[in-house]
């Protein structure tokens, strides 16, 4: 008895879960103490949490963009960074344009629905050219090789901006209708808030129905499933890739636009940290799974925003808003050791092996 | 036969040619130098190099001290010891990575006999144990960090002209204790040294005139959603936050803060690092009315107004980009009076720049007149006459985008009056 239970548990088995529960020890007693401390109160927890579920939201539809390409090709789109940065980099001239002339406060809603598809098309179209010209020619070769492409793109992208547009950071105007904030009771929150958690909610719903009822939703599915038998039964797989591409790049684009009025700043490098981030939401929950990427998003961005305040005060950690990003790659490790599939994601033994 | 012969004493004349080519036509130079020597021939000319931050958002910094070097060589005619002075430069980056490419870049470059820079103090931690291993000495316009001159840590051939932040901390903590009277503040690092050291500094000075520092956050090079960080602080309830860091971070702060209940009405002070108008763009409407620690442009010298006047005239700015453009005229100055004490000069022009005398010159200097005051190098290589003000910024300057010109206060003036 003992001496199979020896050979079915290995030590990094037993390691991992040791240190896996030493970090959800030190997550509890840290958050004990910092509630029963009640350095914080409720409007700052309600804040803390809103500006998450806001950041959260852009993870959220970047991740879907690694997430769709995942699904569908086996490959993790490295390049995603930059086709997130292309859009909002672009329409930082017509946004800055029609801020000068005064457009942009008297029709706020035609302005910036202008900025949002100029923006989505130029990422739509980056994500296309990419696939066109980086992806397709590889797409038999071994797993390594787009991955690798992947990343050379990625500079290339970055470089070609920097050389198109300079390389200094641009500021985006502010839009009166977006500066205020509405009021509920004790609670407020901001305008740029709404639209941010609002635009990513409608988008993410949108793309949800369009994966579950729509033909080439359902044309999609069957792809990520076996590309060969789809293709068998008359599916353009080619044309599905592409489709791919074009959802992930309107997605990445428009939550480049949100992240651009949220922070006001653009620059060639702004692709970076977050699309490091929204894969990481991705792979939080389950890569190639697209309610995954939604939660992962939200539940990284969540975690970034109160983590800090709420596991680490309550240890005494000087300075605490330092670690924000070792605590999502905390998160990461805690989710790869107990649910290596990420948390919504497909029992991979089963389906996929 | 007879072409033969001619052949062979055609030969020998040749050779008679090649042989007397080789040998020397006077005496070769030999150099006794520590540390080796730069020889430059009689039409060549003296190349100096810079390291500065050129690019990205902290562009105007470097960009501010570039131009101090510039305008001392052509006060300078652009000529030392007869030869042209010859300016190349290297982007540093303002973080430790920029500043051991540029260091490893200059080292390689052998014509480069003295470097101006870094303009961030971590280039300098990076770059300096490069240069002084290639025998280079640097004078920096703007590392302030208490870090780079501590004598523990010093590199041979570092020197500054840009005050110790030991000065400039003791400064914004007396301000606020004593001017602003506020009992709580917090203070906001990027991890780097300057940011980190000026932080400690003011907050140890704080301490001690009886301030509680409610919060010491850091936040990452970077970050950009700065309300978190912001909502803690804000649990603390500080009459001040002081943020001695640079322009992208230090702008999402500025450009945040409103929005962070709790944090509508607390006053915000920044250090020279963020003292350009690029902090003011990317800070927007909330940095009038801030405060910041910087060098007092009023102490400085009566050769000041005509050097600003040019400087605005020939880069046709409208105010100055960064607090350090005379700190860096006068470190190429303090460059140009050590090359010419180290440097042997032949009779044909050609120069023998001797690198440890070169830097033994800039340890040796003393009671410089510059821009900045008297520049005395420590044994330590600070060589400042540290002078600081706390500077406020008018609405009407915003308006404008341009930093002020004249502090608010400064140790031993007048009391502070708020507008």
């Amino acid at each position: 008895m003992l001496q199979r239970l020896r050979e079915r548990i290995d030590l990094t088995d037993v390691l991992m879960f040791l240190v896996g529960g030493l970090i959800v020890a030190l997550v509890v007693v840290g958050s004990w103490t910092t509630l029963v401390e009640g350095k914080y109160n409720s409007r700052q927890w309600f804040d803390l949490i809103l500006f998450g579920v806001a950041l959260g939201g852009i993870y959220a539809l970047i991740a879907l963009g690694y997430t769709l390409v995942y699904g569908i090709l086996r490959m993790i789109n490295f390049a995603h960074s930059e086709v997130f940065m292309a859009g909002p980099f672009t329409a930082y001239f017509l946004a800055d344009e029609i801020g000068r002339s005064g457009f942009l406060d008297e029709n706020p809603v035609v302005g910036l629905l202008m900025i949002f598809i100029l923006a989505m098309a130029i990422s739509t179209v980056t994500a296309v050219l990419l696939e066109r010209i980086a992806y397709r020619p590889l797409r038999f070769a071994p797993r390594l090789v787009p991955l690798i492409t992947a990343i050379g793109a990625s500079f290339f992208l970055q470089y070609f901006f920097k050389g198109l547009y300079g390389p200094n950071i641009k500021v985006y105007p502010e839009i009166a209708a977006l500066t205020g904030y509405v009021q509920f009771g004790e609670f407020r929150i901001q305008n740029i808030q709404i639209l941010v958690i609002v635009a990513a909610a409608l988008m993410m719903f949108g793309l949800h129905l369009f994966i579950q009822n729509s033909r080439t939703g359902k044309a999609m599915r069957a792809v990520a499933e076996d590309k060969a038998t789809a293709a068998l039964m008359g599916i353009n797989v080619d044309r599905i890739i592409v489709i791919t591409f074009t959802l992930g790049g309107a997605l990445a684009g428009a939550a480049g636009v949100l992240y651009a009025l949220m922070f006001k700043q653009v620059n060639f490098m702004m692709g970076f940290i977050p699309g490091i981030k929204a894969f990481t939401a991705a792979v939080l929950g389950g890569i190639g799974n697209v309610p995954g990427a939604m939660v992962g998003g939200l539940f990284l961005g969540i975690a970034e925003s109160v983590g800090p305040s709420l596991f680490l005060d309550g240890l005494h950690i000087p300075a605490p808003y330092q670690l924000k990003d070792a605590i999502a790659f905390t998160l990461l490790v805690l989710v790869l050791i107990f649910r290596p599939s990420g948390i919504l994601g497909e029992k991979l033994a089963q389906k996929k092996a | 036969m007879k072409a033969k012969v001619f052949l062979f004493v055609a030969l020998v004349v040749a050779l008679t040619f090649v042989i007397s080519a080789c040998q020397p036509a006077a005496p070769k130079f030999e150099c006794k130098d520590k540390l080796g020597c730069v020889d430059i021939g009689p039409n060549d000319p003296i190349h100096i190099a810079y390291a500065f931050v050129v690019s990205g958002s902290d562009a105007t910094l470097g960009t501010d001290t570039k131009y101090g070097v510039e305008l001392a060589i052509d006060d300078k005619g652009g000529k030392l010891l007869g030869h042209t002075i010859k300016l190349s430069g290297q982007d540093s980056g303002c973080n430790a990575e920029g500043g051991q490419t540029a260091g490893t870049k200059i080292a390689a470059d052998k014509t480069i006999v003295a470097v101006v820079g870094t303009n961030c103090s971590s280039e300098a931690r990076a770059a300096m144990p490069i240069l002084s291993q290639a025998g280079l000495s640097m004078v920096s316009p703007s590392n302030t960090a208490p870090d780079l001159t501590d004598p523990a840590k010093r590199v041979p051939g570092y020197f500054r002209t840009a005050h110790n932040d030991k000065v400039q901390g003791a400064v914004a903590a007396e301000f606020v204790a004593k001017q602003l009277k506020f009992t709580k503040a917090a203070t906001i690092h990027d991890g780097s040294i300057y940011a980190k050291g000026l932080a400690e500094v003011f907050a140890e000075n704080y301490k001690k005139m009886g301030g509680t520092i409610t919060a010491a956050e850091a936040v990452n090079v970077g970050d950009k959603d700065m309300k978190p960080v912001l909502t803690r602080i804000a649990a603390g309830k500080p009459d001040l936050i002081y943020y001695p860091i640079f322009v992208a971070e230090g702008g999402f702060i500025a450009a945040q803060i409103r929005d962070v209940p709790g944090m509508e009405k607390v006053a915000m002070m920044g250090a020279d690092g963020i003292f350009t108008p690029d902090f003011l763009k990317a800070g927007g409407k909330n940095t009038a009315g801030m405060f910041w620690s910087s060098p007092d442009f009023e102490a400085f010298g009566g050769e000041y107004k005509p050097f600003i006047e040019k400087y605005l005239k020939k880069y046709n700015v409208k105010g100055v980009l960064a607090p350090f453009h005379a700190h860096a005229y006068d470190a190429a100055n303090i460059i140009f009076a050590a090359l010419e004490k180290g440097t042997i000069k032949d009779a044909d022009g050609t120069l023998h720049v001797q690198k440890q005398a070169v830097r033994d010159a800039l340890q040796a200097t003393k009671d410089h007149k510059g821009l900045t005051g008297k520049i005395t190098c420590d044994p330590n290589g600070d060589c400042a006459d540290p002078k600081i003000a706390i500077y406020q910024l008018s609405a009407d300057d915003f308006a404008k985008l341009v930093m002020p010109t004249k502090g608010v206060w400064s140790p031993g003036s007048a009391d502070y009056k708020p507008k």
